[in-house]
């Protein structure tokens, strides 16, 4: 029998995310592999302005908060300072594809040799239940009532299609979060993410798409259900670019 | 370097920037201050430095905070539209308590404006410009001597208080060529640094950080700056005084301005009237008391600046209603002349009658 304890890696915190949320589950993986990797005290790591912001109480290394959307350039001005340490930042929707998407592609491009994990959780969470740019077709938010019309508000994002084409992007890959099987696929991603970075290879990114029970109005069971019937079908699993 | 060499007040700065040990330069272009990342973009390279010509000012001020967090020194640089941009960032620096030295040299605004010299971001620079409760230093040079001067000593400040600090230059002081001598920074303290992001090895994890959730955290992060504003200006007040002790008349300007004003006190003097300058090299802090003790003596005050009235705000709070206050302004970035001071001087003196 395997008996789950909390990592030195890990506060021991009282999480202030709510059930069934999706980002608990990726801090926790984010930690083991730095953790398996023997990384702890290396680490370094960017917070986002979201439901994440205060990812910092429960990991326990190095970390600096962003302002809204400028993770990845916070992280450019650590790495560049720290070569050596492993830099990543872990951003949501909002934060990296709309008010951050500048700071994310330039970054991408220079090849920054960092990590972006990216919660896509389809959501506004943090400011209550907004569309985001990765807002599924006719799904209902704060801001879009009757359902997301694309005539007027434009397509998903996709993060993996958008960063593909860059020549210096290195690893790009979406996980999800709904089994066993599925999270142990999702770690192996950021632990090659990590890897790549730590052979100085260039830059990695890793989506999760990452449940929101609360602004999805589902309970943890079905939000689990949403992401492998509905959510995977806009945004398919797997890894886009390994060179 | 040991010799004097002719730089621009831009250049000037990027080289005194690299002498006070800066290796992280991250900048966008922008008119007039390019001379800036031009020279930075092959002076990093050659000492190990790091230059970037970031996606836009945003950026460019957040790779600022990511390089401050880690406790080396970092530079960036601007102008009006672009600083704009950085406020966000600057508000970020104040409230995660990070060193950092930011440029402006200032052109003529609102909006686009244009590319012309202009001291129209006093409010901005002075009155924090971005949001919250904080303030930055501000130094603003008048000869490129003193901009490379004021580089060295930003970076000091910045690191002694934690603290962004501000060089405020109009667009002449940043384009004009002098010969100026940049000495290595010679290093007299020790600053604390055991705050910085390293990685956690062998003590507790550092988080740099603005957001304060917990009850009395935020009310203690604005006392613990308030002090450090009032140890700052208990200390750090800089002017430059010339020819006040006896002066009936005192003009009041900084950067260029100050610097034609200073000829207009050596004529006004030679005809036989009282006339000093009294240039701050401090911005924030301002020398109030320094500027009210000339009241005892002083009849009359003459600001002098390149904008529509923003410097005389600080000399009213200083002198009150107690003596008049003249103001010779120039818009938009037209050139100042300098007999446009000397009429206006004229002017004031025909008024006084008696007294002179
Ligand atoms: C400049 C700025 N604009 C707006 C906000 C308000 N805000 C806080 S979090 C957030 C969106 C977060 O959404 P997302 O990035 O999708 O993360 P989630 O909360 O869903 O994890 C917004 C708009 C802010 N803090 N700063
Ligand atoms: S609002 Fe959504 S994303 Fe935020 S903590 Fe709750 S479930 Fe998680």
């Amino acid at each position: 029998m395997t008996t789950y304890t909390v990592p030195e890696i890990l506060n021991e915190a009282r999480t202030h995310y709510c059930a069934g949320c999706g980002h608990g589950i990726l801090h926790r993986l984010v930690a083991e592999v730095i953790d398996e990797m023997g990384l702890r005290e290396e680490a370094i790591g960017v917070a986002p302005v979201g439901c994440a912001v205060i990812a910092y109480e429960y990991l326990n290394f190095d970390m600096s908060e962003a302002a809204h959307g400028r993770a990845p350039a916070v992280a450019t001005g650590i790495k560049r300072s720290l070569p050596d340490k492993l830099v990543f930042t872990y951003q949501g929707d909002g934060d990296l594809l709309a008010i951050g998407c500048t700071e994310l592609i330039h970054a991408a491009n220079r090849g920054e040799n960092i990590t972006i994990f990216f919660a896509n959780n389809n959501v506004y969470g943090m400011t209550g239940g907004q569309m985001a740019p990765t807002t599924l077709e006719g799904q209902k938010t704060l801001t879009t009532p009757s359902g997301r019309n694309i005539k007027d508000t434009g397509h998903p994002i996709d993060a993996m299609k958008l960063l593909e084409n860059f020549q210096s992007v290195v690893f790009l890959a979406r996980g999800i979060l709904t089994s066993p099987k599925e999270i142990a696929k999702t770690k192996s991603y950021i632990r090659k993410a990590f890897e790549i970075q730590q052979q100085g290879i260039g830059f990695s990114m890793v989506e999760v798409l990452s449940q929101c029970p609360t602004y999805w109005r589902m309970t943890p069971v079905n939000a689990l259900k949403h992401i492998e019937q509905t959510v995977t079908k806009q945004f398919p699993t797997g890894i886009f670019k390994d060179i | 370097m040991t010799e004097k060499i002719l730089l621009c007040g831009n250049e000037a700065i990027a080289e005194a920037a690299i002498q006070s040990g800066c290796r992280y330069y991250y900048g966008y272009p922008i008119t007039p201050q390019n001379e800036i990342s031009a020279y930075m973009s092959y002076r990093m390279p050659q000492v190990g430095g790091t230059f970037i010509q970031a996606e836009s000012e945003l950026a460019a001020i957040n790779m600022v905070y990511g390089t401050a967090t880690t406790g080396k020194r970092v530079l960036t640089s601007s102008s009006g539209p672009g600083i704009s941009l950085k406020q966000e960032g600057i508000s970020y620096l104040a409230g995660s308590e990070l060193p950092a030295v930011i440029v402006n040299v200032m052109r003529a605004g609102p909006g686009l404006g244009n590319i012309t010299p202009s001291q129209a971001d006093y409010f901005q620079a002075t009155r924090g410009g971005g949001h919250g409760d904080y303030r930055t230093i501000v130094l603003a040079p008048a000869s490129v001597q003193e901009s490379a001067d004021l580089t060295k000593r930003a970076f000091v400040l910045a690191d002694k208080y934690r603290i962004p600090v501000m060089l405020l230059l109009d667009g002449m002081q940043g384009q004009m060529r002098e010969p100026v001598l940049i000495e290595p920074l010679k290093e007299t303290e020790q600053f604390d640094k055991s705050w910085c992001l390293t990685g956690c090895k062998g003590r507790k994890p550092n988080i740099a950080r603005s957001l304060y959730l917990e009850d009395k955290a935020l009310p203690d992060l604005n006392e613990r700056l308030l002090k450090r504003y009032a140890e700052i200006e208990k200390r750090e007040i800089d002017v430059d005084q010339y020819k006040t002790g006896d002066a009936d008349i005192v003009i009041v300007a900084y950067g260029t301005p100050a610097r034609m004003c200073r000829s207009m006190v050596d004529l006004f003097r030679k005809k036989g009237v009282k006339v000093g300058l009294f240039r701050p090299i401090t911005l924030w802090p301002f020398p109030y008391d320094l500027l009210e003790k000339t009241s005892k003596h002083t009849q009359e005050y003459l600001v002098v600046e390149w904008s529509a009235g923003q410097l005389i705000e600080d000399v009213r709070l200083a002198l009150g209603k107690s003596k008049p206050i003249h103001f010779h302004g120039v818009l938009g970035g037209r050139l100042m002349k300098i007999n446009e001071v000397e009429s206006k001087l004229d002017s004031i003196i025909a008024n006084m009658g008696a007294h002179i």
